[in-house]
């Protein structure tokens, strides 16, 4: 093992141990926002991950997307992307972050997050129950953890 | 030697770890002291009053839900009783007093919810954690109930979408009870708690003038005296037959602002203790029409942060002429502004939670022509065009 190698595992067991969540609402309607909150308070307590939510982009690992992405806060949401160190994974959360929801055709939107950002995990639901965002979290940190391609869905099941 | 002072702006936002909404705020300071303050909304602009446009009656009542995800029913609920008023059609009293129960689930929901957030604002966060704890009681009987624990879609046009179950009733009674006594320790908190009373006490007082000059309604009214609500003013659904008793407060300070909110919360677990042991027998929904005949109306609904105003025209078809939507934040944000200069800067992001503002429901494109003009009318090509030219500037 080489000495990158080593220092390379040690950052992913620290990552994997504790990422840290940049929340960032491209126009949602608040809704996947407060399931968001939801998730870390107590009941459903997303810290026992490690995760904990952070304020500046400049110190976050994973980026939390709810919403679609509205034309005033395309810049913001690149800009705090931009801001992130690498390596960075990006979430979206909600059918409105996925596919802009009920909000198609409306004229002032985008459409979804993955039209301006590379997203990394999807988490479906009008707004999805925070044990759905749980999962989708846990999800990305086991493939943190093993980057191989993860089992297909049937076997998923 | 420079003479001039100079001015230190600090930019709050859009994104920002306290509020889950964007908002972009800029306060200019001199030392500690905010000497201006500016906001900047529209960051959660989608344009959903065009889109209604577009839809039919059915279709807006869950894209008109899903404008603010914290006060979804009561958007609804002014949504429907706005259409049913146009069409002729009255929802049958169960159907009403259903509504009333969930609306005024959602205002605890609220409630708790701002009590966190603000507590968080104060530095609390014992209190953020067990009022969102607690608030997932509620959670649960709204989900019990309609089977979604945000946007729960309980309102159908003419009336709800279930029926009050007396497994349900109970489920409900057992959720209040606990949160009863929760409340009772909260009032305790605000109004005891040392530390919490030097950051709300005395702090973004609001005179009663001031509610007048600047239009503010909602609890935040309520707080410095004015008795503005219009479950009380001007009775809809239910209300005028199962009434509220209004409370309001005189100081006008956050603390006050915090005491109203929770003791909100008495009356409403009253009213729906009330209102589940006189649940009207009956129906659940009246037929409605497809179409509806050219005419215009406005419905009036008390949401959790104040008045909530539809303005609905019908043209004939089975879509909408024009929707437009007056959300309370709007009324009330400008007081933050206000507030704002003189204070410490340390204390606006408490005068900003102080009105529990909600972005989301908020943003909006605002076009001012002449009269002399003559009439205008936007298409949706024409403002998606405005729209990407104006955020190219
Ligand atoms: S997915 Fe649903 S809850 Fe989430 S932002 Fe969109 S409309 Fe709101």
């Amino acid at each position: 093992m080489t000495w990158q190698q080593v220092v390379d595992d040690f950052k992913t067991w620290a990552r994997v141990n504790s990422p840290w969540v940049v929340h960032f609402n491209t126009g949602s309607c608040n809704g996947c926002d407060i399931e968001i909150l939801a998730t870390l308070t107590p009941r459903y307590d997303l810290e026992r991950f490690g995760v904990k939510l952070e304020g500046s982009p400049r110190h976050g690992d994973v980026l939390i997307c709810t919403g679609p992405v509205t034309l005033q806060a395309r810049d913001r949401l690149l800009r705090v992307y931009e801001q992130m160190p690498e390596p960075k994974f990006v979430i979206a959360v909600g059918s409105c972050a996925i596919s802009g929801g009920v909000f198609q055709g409306c004229y002032n939107i985008i459409g979804h997050v993955d039209e301006v950002l590379p997203v990394d995990v999807y988490i479906p639901g009008c707004p999805p129950r925070p044990e759905a965002i749980i999962d989708g979290v846990v999800k990305l940190l086991g493939h943190l953890k093993d980057p191989a391609p993860q089992a297909n869905i049937e076997e998923a099941n | 030697m420079n003479t001039v002072p100079e001015r230190f702006v600090v930019p709050i936002g859009p994104q920002h770890p306290a509020l889950k909404e964007p908002g972009h705020f800029e306060f200019t300071v001199d030392g500690e002291q905010v000497t201006a303050a500016s906001v900047r909304l529209g960051y959660a602009h989608r344009g959903i009053e065009k889109a209604t446009e577009g839809r039919n009656w059915v279709q807006n009542l869950y894209l008109l839900e899903r404008i603010c995800g914290i006060c979804s029913h009561i958007h609804a609920t002014a949504y429907c009783l706005g259409v049913e008023k146009l069409a002729g059609v009255t929802a049958p009293p169960r159907a009403q007093a259903i509504r009333v129960v969930v609306a005024e689930l959602e205002r605890i929901h609220s409630h708790l919810l701002w009590l966190g957030v603000a507590a968080h604002e104060a530095g609390f966060d014992t209190l953020f954690m067990y009022s969102w704890r607690d608030r997932e009681t509620v959670m649960d009987i709204l989900e019990a109930l309609t089977g979604n624990r945000v946007n729960y879609s309980a309102n159908l046009l003419g009336g709800v979408k279930f029926d009050m179950t007396p497994e349900l009733q109970d489920m409900i009674l057992k959720g209040l009870e606990f949160l009863e006594q929760r409340t009772h320790d909260y009032v305790a908190v605000v109004t005891t708690d040392a530390t919490l009373l030097q950051r709300t006490r005395g702090v973004g007082v609001t005179s009663r003038e001031q509610v007048e000059e600047l239009g503010l309604i909602g609890p935040t009214a309520r707080a410095s005296g004015a008795l503005r609500d219009l479950r009380v003013e001007s009775p809809y659904a239910a209300y005028a037959d199962f009434p509220i008793v209004p409370v309001t407060a005189t100081e006008g300070d956050l603390e006050a602002r915090f005491v109203v909110r929770l003791k909100e919360l008495f009356e409403s677990y009253r009213l729906i203790r009330l209102i589940l042991e006189k649940l009207p027998e009956g129906e659940l929904q009246a037929r409605m029409p497809r179409k509806i005949k050219p005419a215009e109306t406005i419905s009036r609904v008390e949401a959790p942060r104040g008045e909530l105003f539809y303005f609905i025209k019908s043209n004939g078809t089975d879509q909408p002429e024009r929707i437009k939507v007056r959300t309370p934040t709007l009324c009330n944000l400008a007081s933050v502004c206000i507030l704002a200069v003189g204070s410490q800067l340390a204390d606006v992001p408490m005068i900003l939670a102080g009105v529990d503002p909600c972005f989301s429901c908020n943003d909006r494109a605002v076009s001012i022509h002449s009269t002399k003009l003559g009439e205008k009318q936007w298409t949706w090509a024409q403002l998606r065009q405005y729209g990407i030219d104006y955020y190219r500037r």
